[in-house]
């Protein structure tokens, strides 16, 4: 491509370091975009201009909004007791979709991670035991991914609120639609051990 | 370059958006790390968890690159893990240290099948604080650190053996120890495979352990300190009591 394209070009390099695009995809997004330029590629310019200046973590749990304190902290009627500690930003996302959880949540920014040198201070761990000491919370709501490092955490966070707070975490088990035979074995004795009476 | 063995995973690294570099014990090419492409994956996540037994080919150009893995499982220990906070702490503690103290691409058989074996004993938690002292000697005897507690350093008695020297790592006998005992470290019996086994003695041999680990085999690796997970498998036991 000619000199005249490095602008273009940027862009698809830049675009190719997004997730689920390649070079290739990016190439196809940005000539998507350019051929939409007045539906698509100027909002979207503009849009992003904006979010990257008013985007930022929440100071009181860690979720990524526009505003010091998120939409979630600051709605009275998630004031409900009820504290849900996630993992990371997608996590806390994914519980909003699903619209059941009420209460309000504590992202965490990761787990404990002695490979990667991640201690408790590296995580929001201190500002999770300040927010139960100064919020009314009366339950805990662990829920981490099921995975090694996921539950080396939880444990870590229900020694560090032993005593002061319900403490509860999500179940292991099969998910809806999952058939037996595909699962692996953690899970099938995981569900198993948590079965339940019908 | 290609080969096939059994392995114990110790650790996952997410690499780009499916990958992951893992870092295997493996029976025959000791600690190996390799390329899992779609490791990150729906399909592999959940197999690749830390101290899932695996069987591997690895493949590579060169024998020095980093190559890599196609991984099956043959055995799952997170269900086991994740079962009980003693079982959690221990994998932890077992993965953190291979991890830390294992040099890459030396084979360590011996260690290898202690490690599956006591790996295996997870949901036992009456047996396995005794399981995971027994192992952490032979890492130590395994890395040239062991301890000789046959007799005392001393006397050369193998009667009344309470002590272990923090200089030579040999037992000293209460007689031999003389004015010099307070210096000296405590020698539990069940640390010599002798008496009961209860939680108590056992982590006071786990302490004892741990101050050769920390001055004797961490000074060797650049005195990088010893993994917080055994720290906080030590809190679980402590917890026991």
């Amino acid at each position: 491509m000619s000199r005249s394209n490095d602008d273009i070009e940027n862009l698809i390099a830049l675009m190719a370091k997004l997730p689920g695009l390649g070079p290739r995809s990016a190439r196809r997004t940005v000539l998507h975009l350019i051929r939409k330029r007045a539906l698509l590629l100027t909002p979207l310019a503009d849009t992003m201009t904006q979010v990257a200046v008013t985007a930022r973590e929440c100071l009181n749990c860690g979720n990524v909004g526009t505003s010091d304190i998120c939409d979630i902290c600051e709605d009275s009627r998630r004031e409900n007791g009820e504290l849900c500690v996630v993992e990371d930003v997608a996590d806390l996302w994914a519980m909003e979709r699903a619209g059941v959880f009420k209460g309000r949540y504590h992202v965490l920014g990761g787990t404990l991670s002695a490979l990667d040198a991640i201690g408790p201070e590296e995580l929001r761990i201190p500002r999770l035991v300040d927010r139960v000491a100064a919020e009314a919370v009366s339950e805990v709501i662990l829920a981490l991914n099921a995975t090694i490092d996921g539950q080396t955490t939880a444990h870590y966070i229900a020694d560090q609120l032993q005593g002061q707070v319900r403490l509860t975490s999500l179940a292991q088990g099969v998910p809806i639609g999952g058939e037996l035979d595909y699962l692996d074995d953690g899970t099938i004795t995981a569900a198993l051990n948590a079965r339940k009476e019908i | 370059m290609e080969w096939r063995d059994h392995g114990i995973l110790l650790s996952v690294r997410r690499h780009g958006e499916n990958g992951a570099i893992i870092d295997v014990f493996t029976q025959e090419h000791g600690r190996h790390a390799g390329l899992v492409r779609g490791g990150a994956g729906r399909r592999m996540a959940p197999v690749l968890q830390p101290g899932a037994q695996l069987d591997l080919i690895w493949r590579a150009r060169l024998e020095e690159h980093l190559g890599a893995y196609q991984a099956e499982p043959l055995r799952s220990r997170a269900a086991a893990a994740l079962s009980g906070r003693l079982a959690l702490a221990g994998l932890n503690a077992v993965t953190a240290l291979l991890a830390f103290s294992l040099p890459e691409r030396e084979p360590h058989a011996a260690l290898y099948t202690r490690s599956e074996q006591l790996l295996d004993l997870l949901e036992q938690e009456e047996i396995w604080p005794l399981a995971y002292l027994q192992w952490e000697l032979a890492l130590l005897e395994e890395l040239g650190f062991g301890l000789d507690l046959s007799a005392c350093a001393v006397t050369g008695s193998a009667e009344d053996l309470i002590y272990v020297s923090p200089k030579s790592g040999c037992a000293v006998s209460r007689n031999g120890a003389g004015e010099w005992a307070n210096r000296l470290l405590p020698l539990p019996p069940v640390l010599r495979g002798e008496g009961d086994a209860g939680d108590e003695d056992i982590l006071i041999a786990l302490r004892t352990t741990g101050f050769f680990l920390e001055t004797r085999l961490a000074k060797a690796l650049g005195n990088h300190p010893v993994p917080e997970a055994r720290g906080r498998l030590l809190d679980t036991l402590s917890r026991r009591l």
